[in-house]
Order: C-alpha cells, then structure tokens, then sequence
C-alpha cells in the first residue's frame, strides 16, 4: 500500500468564503519523496492549486510551509521525515496572511528585514581596492551569512506572530547581527541604537522554535544573545 | 525605534537587565527562606517575628520585593502587549497592573516595619 493520504489547506479569496482543508490520495509507489514531488503530484490531480517554488534543492527558500505542523523546506524534505500514519497534513506557514491556498504575504517579514538595514555600511574613504578582513574575521560570519530568508524561523515563533510590526523577528535578527558582526561595517553604533527598545530584539524569549526548524541549521537565538551583548557592553 | 510609554523602564535593554538581576535577588531570598524553614524545624512565632526585626533581614526582604515588583511589571507588560489587542483593554489592564503592583509594594512595606 503506497497510498499517501495528504490534506491541505485550501483558499482561494476570490471564490471560497472561509478557508478549508482539502484531501489527496497520492501514489507514491513506495519511495522516500521530498514533500514537493508530492505537492507536484497533487497539483496534477487538481491544477488549481497554488504554492510557490523556484529552485527545488533548498537554495532559493521558496518553498516554506508547515508540513505535519513543524516549518521547513519542502524541497528537502524527506516523506519519512515528516510522515506520522501514512498522513501528510500541509499548512502555509503560520502568522502571514494568506493570499492563495499556500501563497502567503511575505510583506511584513521582509518589511523588518528592510528595517536592520541589510547591507554594508561604511563613512571611511574606500580603498583602491576591495576592504580587506582577517581570515578570523571572516569566519566570525559563518552560520550567519548563510540565511535565504526562507521565514521558516520567523512564522514559527509566537513573538513574531503576535507583533509582527514590532518585533524583528529571528530572520531579521540573525540578519542584523551579521552586519553587526562585520569588520568592515562601521555603523555599529547607529545599528544598535535602532535596537534597544523593547520590541525589535527583547521580544525574543528564547524558546529557540527558530533554531528547531532552520532548513540551514543556522542558530538565530545564538545570534540575538550576541546583539544583547552588544547592546548590554555599549550602555553599561 | 518603537517606543512604549507603558513599560517599565522605556528602554528593552534597561528592562531585560532589571528583570535578569531581579530574578536572581528573589532566587536567593527564595533559598534562603527555604532553608531557614528547614533548620528551624520548631518554628515559634517569636523567632520568626525576631528575625524579620533585624535591619539586614529588612532590607533582604524589602529588595526581594523591590525586585519582585520590578520583575512582575516587566513580564505582565510583555504579557499585555502580546495578548490585548484593543488599545484601550490593555492600557485598562496594564495600569491595573501597575496600581496592584504599588499597592502590594507599600503594604509589603507596612508589614515589614509595623508591628
């Protein structure tokens, strides 16, 4: 019996009144699929429904959705990861609005992104030629330039949902601490100060959802101690 | 920068700091009372009523509730700003909070230094 029973979450505005759950019957003839050749096959059997993918091997971080309730890829992510009694319950990722079946508005996630300011900033006269770093500290940015902004992390945390206008989020966060952490930035100062109040990084209670789900493994928690650091070192 | 006028100290940093180091003041108020009541197994009230006579013992007992004052305004303020939506519920609620909170903090007071 290869027979996935697969249910999704269904809502198209524009025809549905409220969202609902719709069930599949996928012949998986017995293999170990990623969840998105499943969500393929599915697609095959109804045309109309919608989800986003791009590069299928967990680099563009299209694929987002909450699979059997926990966050990931589902490019890579493997049925037998996923799978409890042969059921496969798919949901968009949590917190965002929805705007098709399982399209969400990224809007305020890249919104708070935009906010830390993601790009290098530096008032010093540039050099004929490229900033130099150390090798050390280069390395200071390893397990942190390596985000895609996937927002499995983000829509998995209850800060995130509840305040998703304040609060930068672990995707943001991991994000500021990456130029924070840069010797080639030197707005340190000015990066901090957008960060001490209440919300932006203190909303974090360290329940570490965002470590748990991360497609790359990297670890926003670890990242939003350091800010706290930074911050604690530069007002005391 | 997001701004809150309700908060403890206005500042996340400033409120993150109090609430860590007032939680580690009512840690060890907490295991000194336990362990007080241990190795006084034959409690009477006037040994009890003895050591909360004593100026240190006071002023333990008076920074323990300093602190824990502090650090249930920093969390119920997170609390409300998570769960109460409608602006007026939640300034409703958190300056209930605050108001209990003072009322607490000067009865503790009375009862340390009355009778």
């Amino acid at each position: 019996m290869s027979n996935l029973q697969v249910s999704i979450y269904r809502y198209n505005p524009e025809t549905d009144s409220a969202p609902y759950m719709q069930e599949f019957q996928v012949d998986t003839k017995g293999r170990d699929l990623m969840v998105l050749d499943v969500l393929h096959m599915m697609k095959e059997q109804d045309n109309g429904l919608a989800f986003r993918r791009s590069c299928r091997e967990g680099v563009c971080g299209s694929d987002g959705m909450n699979m059997n309730g926990k966050n990931g890829l589902a490019c890579i992510t493997p049925l037998s990861d996923v799978i409890k009694g042969n059921k496969l319950t798919l949901r968009p990722l949590p917190g965002l609005p929805v705007i098709r079946d399982m399209v969400v508005d990224m809007g305020l996630f890249y919104k708070q992104y935009e906010r830390i300011q993601p790009y290098l900033q530096n008032d010093e006269p540039a050099p004929a030629i490229e900033r130099l770093q150390s090798p050390e500290d280069r390395d200071k940015l390893d397990g942190l330039y390596e985000c895609i902004l996937c927002a499995c992390c983000s829509t998995s945390c209850p800060s995130f949902w509840w305040n998703p206008d304040k609060f930068v989020g672990p995707a943001g966060l991991l994000q500021s601490y990456r130029f924070l952490a840069d010797s080639r930035d030197n707005a340190t100062e000015q990066r901090l100060s957008e960060l001490e109040d209440p919300f932006s990084v203190f909303r974090c209670r360290g329940i570490m959802n965002c470590v748990a789900v991360c497609p790359k493994g990297l670890n926003p928690t670890r990242a939003i101690g350091k800010i706290r650091d930074m911050l604690l070192a530069d007002a005391t | 920068m997001v701004t809150n006028i309700t908060s403890f100290s206005r500042s996340g940093l400033s409120d993150w700091l109090m609430q860590r180091v007032s939680a580690v003041v009512m840690a060890l108020y907490a295991v000194f009372l336990v362990a007080y009541l241990l190795f006084n197994p034959g409690l009477d009230y006037y040994a009890w009523s003895g050591l909360f006579a004593q100026t240190w013992m006071r002023i333990f007992s008076l920074l323990a509730f300093i602190s824990l004052s502090a650090h249930a305004w920093v969390g119920l303020w997170t609390v409300t700003t998570d769960y109460i939506k409608p602006t007026n519920v939640r300034i409703g609620v958190q300056l209930f909070i605050i108001l209990a909170i003072f009322a607490f903090l000067v009865w503790s007071i009375q009862i340390l230094w009355g009778a």
